[in-house]
C-alpha cells in the first residue's frame, strides 16, 4: 500500500467557538477537510447537521437523504436538501457538478458501495467518505466471544433488521479504493468518542483501534 | 319514470358576469397599443389589462416583493372577501400576518392570470376591436404568455427582481416559467403540486372538461353572453369531473364513505342519494356561478400546452442551467395529478443545472388540493425555506426562524 496516513490541525479539546461542541467529531473533521466558498454535495445528509456546520462555514452546501422524515426536516432547516437515493439517483448528477462530495456513514447501507464510490468520484472532485470500521476491536471480540453479530451504541441495529448490508473494516476500504485506483490525500481514523487516533500509527492499529474511519479521495490524474 | 335530477339551473345575468372581467373589484394595470403582448400563437395583444392585489408594504429597497400565481381556478384574491363569492381569499393558510407569507413583512402580489375571467383579459372580456366579448375571438394563450404579462406587471410596479414567486399546480407552473424566462428577476421560487410539463393523463381531464363544455347546447359555440344563455350544466360536469382529479380515493373515503345524503336507503332514482354526489353537485353548481366557461376552455388549453423542456431543444436541465434562484418544491403522496415522480424529474434537472434545490415530499390523503389546505408540515417547510431565503437576501426574518 502507498498511501500514507497524513495529520490534521484539529483539535477538539479547543473549539473555535462554543457551539463548535455541539458538533459531531466526524462532522468537525469532515468540515476541517473542506475550504470556505466550496461547492459540496452531502449524500446521506441525515438530519442536515454536517450541511448546517458546512453552510457556517461559507460553504454551498446540497444534500441528498433517503428518508421522507430527515429530508423534510433538513428542508425546514432551509438547508438544499432533496429526496433521493444514493444508489439510484447519483447517476442523475453530471460530472464535475461539485468539488467535494461527502458520504458520511452511509456506504455501508448502500446496494453497491464500489459503483456508489465511483459515482461520487465522477460527479466531485475530490469526495470524503467516512464509515464505521468493522475491524474494530469491540466488533472482533463480539464476534468472537459472543459468537454473535456485533451491536454497538452508534450501531444498534440487529443483523436482520439493519440498513447496514455491506460492511466493511478500514483495510477493505483502503483495497477498495487501491482496485479503482483513488488517490488517498488524507486518512484518519477516530475513536470511540470520535476524536482522531494518533497519527504515526500503523495501518492494522487504526484498523483494530478505529471505531471509524474518514478519507479525503480524490482521482488520480485530477 | 325515474326521478332525475340533472345539474340545477342558475341564474346569473350576462352583464352581471362581465362586470367583474371588465371593471373588476381590483387595481388594474392597463396596457395600451403601444406596450402590445406579444403571445405565442403569434398574435399582439393590444390593449390589455391586468387585475391585481396587493398586500403588505413593498419596501424603500423594492427587495421584499413576493409574486403568487393562481391556480387554474384561482383569481387574486388570495387574502381578502372574494367580491364575487363572497368567501374569505384562497390562500388563507399560507398568507397572512405570521403566516410563511407574511404580510407584515413582504409586499404580496397576486394577478389573474392573462386569460381568466377575474378582471385581467381574457375570453369574458370586452374586445376593443368590436365592442363585444371576445369569445372564442380571444387568441389561445399560454403559460408562458401569462408570465410575460405578470412580468410586464411587475415593470410597472417598479420592481426588479422579486425576492419569491410562489404558486401551486398551475401556479406553480407559472412560477417555474418565471424562473426559465427571467432567472435574474426570481431571487426564490416555491413550486407546489406541479411539473414543467402537462401528463397524457390531465391533458386528457382537460380534454374531457372541455368537452362537458361544448357538449351543453347553451354554450353556442361560446357566443353565449351575446345569446343570453351559459353552459352551467356542461361548464358543472366540467368542474365535477376536475375536482374528484383534485382529491384522492382516501379522502373522498375519509370525507364521504358509501354515506347517504339525508336518507337512510336508496331510492332506486338517479336523485344524489351518496354524499359524495351530492357533494360534487354542489361543486360543480357553485363554480359555475363564479367562473367562465370560455375561460375555463382556454386556461385548461395552457396548461396542455406547457412544456418548459419543449423550448429547450427537450432539455429540462437546459432551461435553468447555472440559475441563482433558490428553489423549493414540494408534492403531495396522495396527489395523481402531478404525482411524486414528476417532481423528482424536476428535481434531477434542476440538480443538473447546478441549482440549489430543495425537494420534500409531503405524506397527506389530501390529494392534489393539499397546498390549498391546511397541511402543517407542508406550511412549515415553506415557512422555513422562506425564512433562509430572507436572511440571505437580507430581509427580516419570522419568528419562527429567528
Amino acid at each position: 500500500m502507498t498511501v500514507h496516513q497524513q495529520g490534521l490541525h484539529f483539535s477538539l479539546a479547543k473549539p473555535a467557538s462554543p457551539s463548535l461542541a455541539s458538533y459531531r467529531g466526524d462532522h468537525l473533521l469532515v468540515a476541517e477537510m473542506i475550504p470556505s466558498g466550496a461547492k459540496v454535495l452531502d449524500v446521506g445528509c441525515g438530519d442536515g447537521d454536517l450541511l448546517q456546520l458546512l453552510e457556517s462555514r461559507g460553504i454551498d452546501g446540497r444534500g441528498i437523504e433517503l428518508s421522507r422524515e430527515g429530508v423534510n426536516r433538513c428542508v425546514g432547516k432551509g438547508l438544499a436538501v432533496v429526496q433521493g437515493d444514493a444508489d439510484t439517483d447519483l447517476v442523475n448528477y453530471p460530472d464535475d457538478a461539485f468539488d467535494y462530495v461527502i458520504l458520511s456513514q452511509t456506504l455501508q447501507a448502500t446496494r453497491q458501495p464500489r459503483v456508489v464510490l465511483e459515482n461520487l468520484l465522477r460527479i466531485g472532485r475530490s469526495a470524503i467518505v467516512s464509515f464505521p470500521n468493522f475491524g474494530f476491536w469491540r466488533m472482533r471480540l463480539q464476534l468472537l466471544v459472543g459468537g454473535r453479530m456485533p451491536r454497538t451504541e452508534n450501531l444498534p441495529a440487529t443483523w436482520y433488521d439493519t440498513p447496514n448490508i455491506h460492511f466493511c473494516t478500514i483495510k477493505d476500504f483502503v483495497h477498495l479504493c487501491d482496485d479503482i485506483h483513488v488517490k488517498m490525500e488524507r486518512a484518519v481514523a477516530l475513536d470511540l468518542h470520535g476524536r482522531p487516533l494518533r497519527l504515526n500509527a500503523p495501518w492494522w492499529f487504526w484498523n483494530l483501534f478505529g471505531e471509524q474511519g474518514v478519507f479525503l479521495l480524490e482521482r488520480v490524474g485530477k | 319514470m325515474v326521478n332525475v335530477q340533472p345539474l340545477k339551473s342558475v341564474s346569473v345575468r350576462p352583464e352581471d358576469r362581465s362586470q367583474e372581467a371588465n371593471n373588476p373589484t381590483s387595481l388594474v394595470e392597463k396596457f395600451g397599443t403601444d406596450e402590445p403582448l406579444r403571445l405565442d400563437c403569434g398574435v399582439d395583444l393590444a390593449p390589455f389589462q391586468i387585475a391585481y392585489q396587493t398586500y403588505g408594504t413593498l419596501n424603500a429597497d423594492r427587495t421584499n416583493a413576493i409574486l403568487i400565481c393562481h391556480a387554474l381556478t384561482g383569481d387574486q384574491h388570495v387574502f381578502n372577501q372574494n367580491p364575487v363569492t363572497g368567501k374569505p381569499g384562497w390562500w388563507g393558510t399560507m398568507v397572512g400576518p405570521g403566516k410563511a407569507l407574511d404580510t407584515e413583512r413582504y409586499f404580496i402580489i397576486c394577478s389573474n392570470v392573462l386569460g381568466g375571467c377575474m378582471g385581467s383579459t381574457g375570453p369574458a372580456s370586452l374586445n376593443p376591436a368590436t365592442g363585444k366579448i371576445w369569445g372564442l375571438d380571444f387568441p389561445v394563450i399560454t403559460i408562458p404568455d401569462m408570465v410575460r404579462a405578470q412580468a410586464m406587471l411587475i415593470d410597472r410596479l417598479g420592481i426588479t427582481q422579486l425576492f419569491c414567486v410562489v404558486g401551486g399546480s398551475m401556479g406553480g407552473m407559472q412560477t417555474l416559467q418565471w424562473t426559465a424566462a427571467y432567472p435574474e428577476r426570481v431571487f426564490s421560487a416555491l413550486a407546489v403540486a406541479c411539473s414543467t410539463k402537462h401528463s397524457a393523463q390531465n391533458i386528457a381531464f382537460h380534454e374531457l372538461g372541455r368537452q362537458a363544455v361544448m357538449a351543453d347546447p347553451d354554450w353556442r359555440g361560446g357566443r353565449y353572453f351575446e345569446e343570453g344563455t351559459h353552459p352551467h350544466r356542461g361548464l358543472g360536469v366540467a368542474r365535477m369531473a376536475a375536482h374528484i382529479t383534485y382529491l384522492s380515493d382516501a379522502a373522498l373515503h375519509r370525507k364521504f364513505g358509501r354515506r347517504m345524503q339525508d336518507r337512510e336507503l336508496p331510492t332506486f332514482s338517479f336523485d344524489a342519494d351518496f354524499q359524495v354526489e351530492s357533494y360534487l353537485r354542489y361543486q360543480g353548481s357553485s363554480f359555475v356561478e363564479r367562473f367562465d366557461a370560455n375561460s375555463y376552455l382556454y386556461l385548461t388549453r395552457a396548461m396542455d400546452y406547457f412544456d418548459i423542456a419543449a423550448d429547450h431543444d427537450g432539455k429540462l436541465a437546459e432551461a435553468f442551467r447555472d440559475t441563482k434562484t433558490r428553489f423549493c418544491l414540494m408534492s403531495f403522496t396522495s396527489d395523481w395529478l402531478f404525482p411524486t415522480a414528476e417532481s423528482r424529474d424536476v428535481v434531477h434537472a434542476l440538480n443538473a443545472g447546478g441549482v440549489r434545490v430543495s425537494f420534500a415530499e409531503i405524506e397527506t390523503d389530501k390529494g392534489h388540493d393539499a397546498f390549498l389546505l391546511d397541511v402543517p408540515e407542508f406550511l412549515d417547510i415553506a415557512d422555513a425555506f422562506l425564512n433562509s431565503a430572507a436572511a440571505v437576501h437580507g430581509l427580516p426574518v419570522g419568528e419562527a426562524g429567528q
